[in-house]
């Protein structure tokens, strides 16, 4: 990719010494913006999500972060390595790919498994494709996805906050998580406790204000587009709406749908990835709303209580196809002269 | 106020203050210089003159053999030298004429009475006047201004635009022309609408230069033609861009702007018709903005068509730094880099730019991530990421069939990557690549 070649000016003896003019193609100035400083800024606004696992779940939560983010370092230095590609673990990615899977790991879980989870995240969900900018799917959800088929005990094991049974005087109390008091309980959760976080589940999970103040920031450093956290959103209220509505007894409210789960994670930091969403408008509209009503039917219909991953991932397959089939029309396009 | 513009497109930032305030200043006779017999899209002129041939200023020494094709005149008085194939700012090398100055100026502005009202005027001797003086395109593509004026008989044209939006960074010759001679440009334009046969007439300005916005406003107040004021935005000053903006319409793909009734012509363009009709004075100067972060002086000068850069950098306090540098003929969004300054100053020379430093791109390129960022700048709609790695790897049916030759080459795709991909060098390869197989 050599886009840049030196020529060297006429020979002028009696003047100047040779000057060194450079020629590239146009445009000659660039953007001051590149792939370490976006996730950079991502791994920023997981900051407060971070920080609100570590409140509720103290030293288990900064031990899992720790461990998922060292082992997709080492993965991803190891695979380049090896590859003899340019060696890129500093750029933040592998390191987002390890928070996001800590915060999707329930409290309790072992360190080995989430490395484990983090290795293969790495490795076969990112490098095996060619690393960063050809993976088809998210790589933490995928890491993820390995944990739950290959220790689906402890992946749904959970624990209440610890800034909760602290002032009971036990070390951890098991519980479920208000996805699965609603799917196997027909219980519901208050929507303060789902907003502020003090509940069972994942880690990073808890808290939708946290999660909410990271997305912002993204936005305001316009990395996201509206249309793909509030799209995706926007449809699992709707047709979580649509069922609360038929039979407001049995299926939970829509905002309850919103704010409990990995919705929140899943909305402002996974759909999206720019890896794995579509680029044109109309295919991340259909990305975002088919997402959303998986979301929903795997969560009302599914074996799982909770349905975002596979939601997601799911939609992540179909990206390439929905970017083949819904070019936007050129300017001027089937216009009559 | 809600500003008018087009979809999409980017806000670079413009670093137009380091000359937008300065007045255009007369550059020094040039000793030499080489007028190249082809400055315009269209056929190469014919030479007129032979070596040892004494011509005088504003002498045409190249001649138009066919209808796209503009004259080319000496821009000082002296002898020729030689004509010989030498580099050419567009790039590649190009005929050219190479004069050698008696230091002999002529006077234009006194030299004749005659122009001082249109009416006298019928639309045929306008546009023949204005081929005769060589005018083409100031805005930088150079396309010969007589033939845009002469739309054919079954086009009916219904609004003229001036293009004065100069949205690329750094420049501000057509900015300068504006506020320091808004009169005569209007005037210009007044020509080529009469040329034209059309009497409705929009001047685009972006809102980043309020004083020109109102030197054109109180000249035009009371008449037919209308300011619009437009959203400082890059592509704005791109005619497609321009039109949706100002009047709603698209011109279709593969269309010109005269498919939808309209007449788009450049500020610099106007003023060198105005001088053409007042003073008989053929397009042998122009107003070059010399600027950008490797320029001692950033000035806007009148410069004579085949003054050499380096002659006009000098003038400038030549250029700064040591190491690595990056001349550009244009601004740094379209402009092209040159590999000597030898190069001489040509009609749509609108600015000379010098890029040095952390300025100069970076040559590293990275994987494309997909953000989408070249999709949701693209003022045509294309997907130029994937029309990059089409037009990269010669896979030219789909190229096409994904709109390659839709693009307007505005580059805002490469600006925003931030992989730093190359999108519209790739993309221009594809365009040349299907061009060559569709020619056989």
């Amino acid at each position: 990719m050599e886009e840049k070649t030196q020529d060297k000016p006429q020979e002028k003896p009696q003047e100047k010494p040779v000057e060194k003019l450079i020629v590239s193609s146009s445009p000659h100035f660039l953007r001051d913006e590149n792939i370490p400083k976006i996730m950079h800024a991502v791994v920023l606004a997981l900051l407060p999500a971070m920080a609100a696992s570590v409140y509720f779940f103290r030293f288990r939560a900064i031990g899992l972060i720790i461990v998922s983010v060292a082992t997709c370092l080492a993965t991803e230095y190891a695979f380049q390595k090896i590859r003899k590609k340019p060696i890129t673990v500093w750029d933040g990615s592998a390191a987002i790919t390890g928070i996001l899977l800590a915060l999707t790991l329930p409290p309790s879980f072992p360190y080995y498994a989430a490395a484990l989870g983090s290795a293969f995240a790495i490795a076969i969900g990112k490098q095996l494709f060619g690393g960063i900018g050809y993976n088809i799917f998210n790589p933490a959800l995928l890491g993820r996805a390995f944990l739950m088929a290959t220790y689906p005990v402890l992946t749904t094991t959970w624990s209440e906050p610890l800034a909760k049974t602290a002032k009971a005087g036990v070390d951890a109390v098991s519980a479920a998580t208000p996805l699965a008091l609603m799917k196997f309980e027909g219980k519901m959760t208050s929507h303060m406790d789902l907003f502020f976080g003090n509940i069972a589940g994942s880690m990073g999970e808890t808290s939708a204000i946290a999660i909410l103040i990271g997305g912002l920031y993204l936005r305001y450093r316009s990395y996201i587009n509206w249309k793909l956290p509030l799209g995706y959103l926007g449809s699992m209220a709707f047709f979580g709406a649509i069922f609360y509505l038929i039979n407001p007894s049995k299926y939970p409210d829509p905002l309850f749908h919103i704010l409990a789960g990995g919705a929140m994670l899943g909305a402002w930091f996974m759909v999206t990835d720019m890896v794995t969403s579509p680029v044109t408008p109309l295919g991340q509209w259909i990305f975002v709303i088919c997402g959303g009503f998986l979301a929903v039917i795997i969560r009302l219909f599914g074996g799982l209580p909770e349905g975002v991953m596979y939601s997601i991932l799911l939609m992540n397959a179909f990206v390439p196809l929905l970017n083949k089939h819904t070019r936007p029309k050129f300017f001027g396009e089937g216009g009559q002269a | 106020m809600n500003l008018r513009t087009f979809d999409h497109g980017i806000h670079p930032s413009y670093s137009k203050e380091l000359t937008q305030n300065k007045k255009i200043e007369k550059a020094i006779l040039p000793k030499k210089v080489v007028i190249p017999l082809q400055q315009h899209i269209g056929a190469p002129c014919k030479p007129l003159i032979k070596k040892g041939d004494a011509v005088e200023e504003g002498q045409k020494i190249g001649e138009a053999t066919t209808f796209v094709t503009a004259p080319v005149h000496s821009s000082i008085s002296g002898k020729v030298k030689d004509i010989e194939r030498l580099p050419y700012p567009g790039g590649g090398k190009v005929l050219s004429v190479i004069i050698e100055g008696d230091g002999a100026i002529k006077e234009w502005s006194n030299s004749t009475d005659i122009g001082l009202s249109l009416g006298m005027y019928t639309p045929e001797a306008l546009r023949t006047i204005i081929k005769e003086a060589g005018i083409v395109g100031m805005g930088g593509a150079a396309f010969p201004t007589h033939v845009k004026i002469s739309p054919p008989k079954d086009k009916k044209i219904d609004a003229f635009i001036l293009n004065g939006c100069e949205c690329e960074p750094y420049l501000t010759s057509d900015h300068r022309l504006m506020v320091e001679e808004s009169e005569k440009i209007v005037w210009g334009m007044k020509t080529l609408m009469k040329a034209v046969g059309i009497e409705n007439g929009y001047i685009g300005i972006e809102d980043n230069k309020p004083d020109a916005i109102e030197a054109v406003d109180r000249i035009t107040k009371d008449s037919n033609i209308k300011v619009v004021v437009l959203e400082t935005k890059y592509p704005q000053g791109a005619e497609k861009m321009l039109i949706k903006a100002i009047l709603n319409r698209k011109v279709p793909v593969g269309k010109l702007p005269m498919d939808v009734g309209v007449v788009v012509n450049n500020v610099g363009t106007a003023y060198a018709v105005y001088e053409a009709i007042k003073y008989n004075k053929p397009l042998i100067e122009r107003i070059v903005t010399v600027s950008g972060n490797g320029v001692k002086e950033p000035k806007n000068l009148r410069v004579r068509v085949g003054t050499s850069f380096e002659d006009v950098l000098n003038q400038c306090g030549g250029i700064t730094m040591d190491g690595e540098r990056e001349v550009l003929n244009g601004g740094p969004m379209m402009g092209i880099s040159q590999t000597t300054l030898e190069v001489p100053v040509v009609k749509g020379t609108s600015g000379i730019t010098v890029l040095s430093g952390e300025e100069i791109k970076p040559g590293k390129v990275d994987p494309c991530i997909r953000c989408g960022g070249c999709v949701e700048v693209c003022p045509v709609n294309l997907m130029p990421y994937k029309l990059g790695d089409l037009g990269r790897l010669y896979r030219l049916d789909e190229f096409k069939a994904w709109g390659g030759l839709t693009c307007i080459e505005c580059g805002c795709c490469s600006y925003t990557c931030p992989s730093k991909r190359p999108l519209l060098q790739w993309i221009r390869v594809g365009k040349v690549k299907v061009r060559e197989k569709e020619k056989l």
